[in-house]
């Protein structure tokens, strides 16, 4: 496999697997913690990054198919008794038939049309929620915790869950790497840079479209389920959290979007200058307002991220940064 | 016939951009189409290769009907064009631009064919030391250039070129010419838009002109240059009239 010997294939998921061990060599749950929100960022950054990165689209909407496939995955569990792996699969798979139908209704749409259009959706999503009795409604679920002595009891279902998202978060890195480098990325490439004149050349954009915004969306669902399993409940307001999916967008924005590279840097850079800021009281409410400042900051000054910037300027790291 | 119009027309709002225009192409042939600006030249273009529907009308292409159809249909069908105001994939390498044309186009290459496709077409059209460089880092010539590359890596039967020539010196211009006429002797049917008129004159077997819209001569570049309506529908530009009406002999051009 001529990919295994790319060093831009190697290094996201090396940084990742590193990073990764770093609580089991140390057996430390509290860092586990920390490590577990930056995966959880870095696969929601990637994963948006398959759309607006290689596909040039925006969508406010990405956190959409985080919440329905945690509460797909969350009710098969708890109400129906499924084991958390087959849960899983449908947290994937819900929201990407989801985003297959809603794809074909709004990807026709062109930027602005198409984020605003993604904000409506986040919006409807959480009204649908709260008022959807076998989900809970507002009150939304809780799972009772003997389900945990399934899997070992709580300390080590918590470690379970911790290994399967680094496992979820590095096939996505996988999957990222392998768009990004076919025929059919190239097609999405065409389509951010002009679609119109994609078209013209027959790339067929309607379909190319519509397979990289189910791709994208099949992933977020399952870091859904298991980030919400370790918390053993789950609420509308918790799951559809608009401002997540603006933080999302600037993840991938400040590592690069279109690079396979940008979204781990950006999903753990961001993750941890959050970490800060939560914990400082000063600035614990306006965590918004840094996530604004910091877009503005990249769009005047770095469109291109931590990584199109080094690559740009650092000519001998573009074929390791990709 | 490698191409047939019948009756088209199109309206944007309330302008008239063609009207009940008819042509056939016969395969092979190298047709120069004329016309003053703002004749719709390039908007027959697009209803040919399904940019806009034609509000009335039907088009023809290889003997299937292709009205309305989307662009990407018939670029895989064998349909390929440049633009007259360029469009090159700013932020991907000229290499990477020519081979979107290779994968997408009527060949459906793999990325390794394609890209041994676009180094050829690269080096044909003469940008094979460029291929690495952003495709926005070009300068005009380089990016009329690019756009007839990313046209020939689709390896189409139909070739329809929007001005390549306008914005080129008169030494890019007869390099530009020449890459034509090798194009044309690759056996590709080929449709060209102009506003250089000795290199239309020089280039074409066949031309047509058209003004407001109206299909108004058609002919050998002798005939079209002889005919009094196509001298009358230049008369706005009597340098460009008098052009044609020698022949496009004596060059220059805008
Ligand atoms: N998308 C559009 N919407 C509205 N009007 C249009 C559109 N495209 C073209 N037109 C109008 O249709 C007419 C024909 O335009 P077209 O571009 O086809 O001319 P042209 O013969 O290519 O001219 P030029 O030599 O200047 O390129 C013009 O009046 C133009 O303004
Ligand atoms: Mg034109």
């Amino acid at each position: 496999m001529k990919i295994l010997r790319k060093p831009g294939f190697w290094l996201p998921i090396m940084l990742v697997l590193l990073l990764g061990l770093w609580p089991v060599m140390t057996d430390n749950a509290a860092n586990r913690e920390v490590v577990n929100s930056i995966l959880v960022s870095v696969a929601l950054a990637s994963s948006l990054n398959i759309l607006l990165g290689y596909t040039g689209y925006v969508s406010f909407g990405h956190i959409v198919f985080f919440g329905f496939g945690a509460y797909t995955g969350f009710y098969l569990m708890s109400e129906q008794g499924w084991p958390i792996y087959a849960a899983m699969i449908m947290a994937g798979l819900v929201p990407a038939v989801l985003a297959y139908l809603l794809g074909s209704a709004i990807l026709r749409l062109r930027g602005a049309y198409f984020a605003l259009a993604t904000i409506g959706i986040n919006e409807a999503a959480r009204a649908f929620v709260k008022n959807f009795d076998p989900l809970g409604g507002s009150v939304g679920m809780q799972l009772n915790f003997q389900i945990y002595n399934d899997y070992g009891g709580a300390a080590q279902a918590l470690w379970l869950t911790y290994y399967l998202l680094l496992g979820v978060t590095i096939v996505i890195l996988i999957v990222s790497y392998l768009v990004r480098f076919s025929k059919f990325g190239l097609g999405l490439m065409a389509i951010r840079e002009n679609e119109d004149a994609a078209e013209v050349m027959g790339v067929v954009a309607p379909s190319a479209k519509t397979r990289a915004y189910v791709i994208s969306a099949f992933f977020p669902g399952i870091v859904g389920l298991l980030f919400f399993f370790k918390n053993a409940t789950i609420l509308p307001g918790d799951a559809f959290r608009l401002h997540l999916s603006i933080e999302t967008i600037v993840m991938v924005m400040l590592g690069g979007a279109g690079t396979v590279l940008g979204p781990v840097l950006g999903g753990a850079g961001y993750q941890r200058l959050r970490g800060t800021l939560l914990v400082t009281p000063l600035f614990r409410n306006v965590q918004l307002v840094v996530a604004g400042v910091l877009l503005l900051t990249i769009i005047l000054f770095i469109p291109a991220g931590v990584v199109g910037w080094l690559r740009y300027h650092v000519r001998g790291l573009r074929r390791v940064l990709e | 016939m490698i191409l047939e119009i019948h009756d088209v027309s199109k309206n944007f709002g309330g302008l008239q951009a063609l009207s009940d225009v008819s042509l056939s192409v016969p395969e092979g042939e190298i047709l120069g189409l004329i016309g003053p600006n703002g004749a719709g030249k390039t908007t027959l273009f697009n209803v040919i290769n399904g940019v806009y529907p034609p509000t009335n009308g039907r088009v023809f292409f290889q003997s299937k009907e292709v009205t309305a159809k989307k662009p990407y249909h018939l670029a895989k069908m064998g349909l390929a064009r440049t633009h007259q105001i360029v469009q090159p994939l700013e932020e991907l390498t000229v290499r990477e631009n020519v081979m979107v044309g290779a994968c997408f186009g009527k060949e459906d290459h793999g990325l390794g064919s394609a890209r041994e496709l676009a180094e050829e077409v690269l080096d044909f059209v003469g940008l094979g030391e460029r291929k690495d460089q952003m495709a926005a880092s070009l300068n005009v010539a380089q990016k009329k250039r690019l756009e007839l590359a990313r046209a020939l890596a689709a390896r189409p039967t139909l070739l329809l070129l929007d001005e390549v020539l306008a914005g080129l010196n008169p030494s890019e211009i007869s390099a530009m010419i020449e890459t034509v006429a090798e194009i044309r002797e690759q056996g590709i049917t080929i449709i060209m838009i102009e506003h250089v008129m000795h290199a239309v004159m020089n280039v074409s077997e066949r031309v047509v002109v058209l003004d407001y819209g109206r299909l108004i001569s058609e002919g050998t570049p002798e005939e079209v240059s002889h005919d009094p309506k196509v001298i009358e529908a230049y008369l706005g530009d009597p340098k460009l009239a008098e052009e044609i009406a020698s022949g496009g002999q004596q060059g220059g051009g805008l």
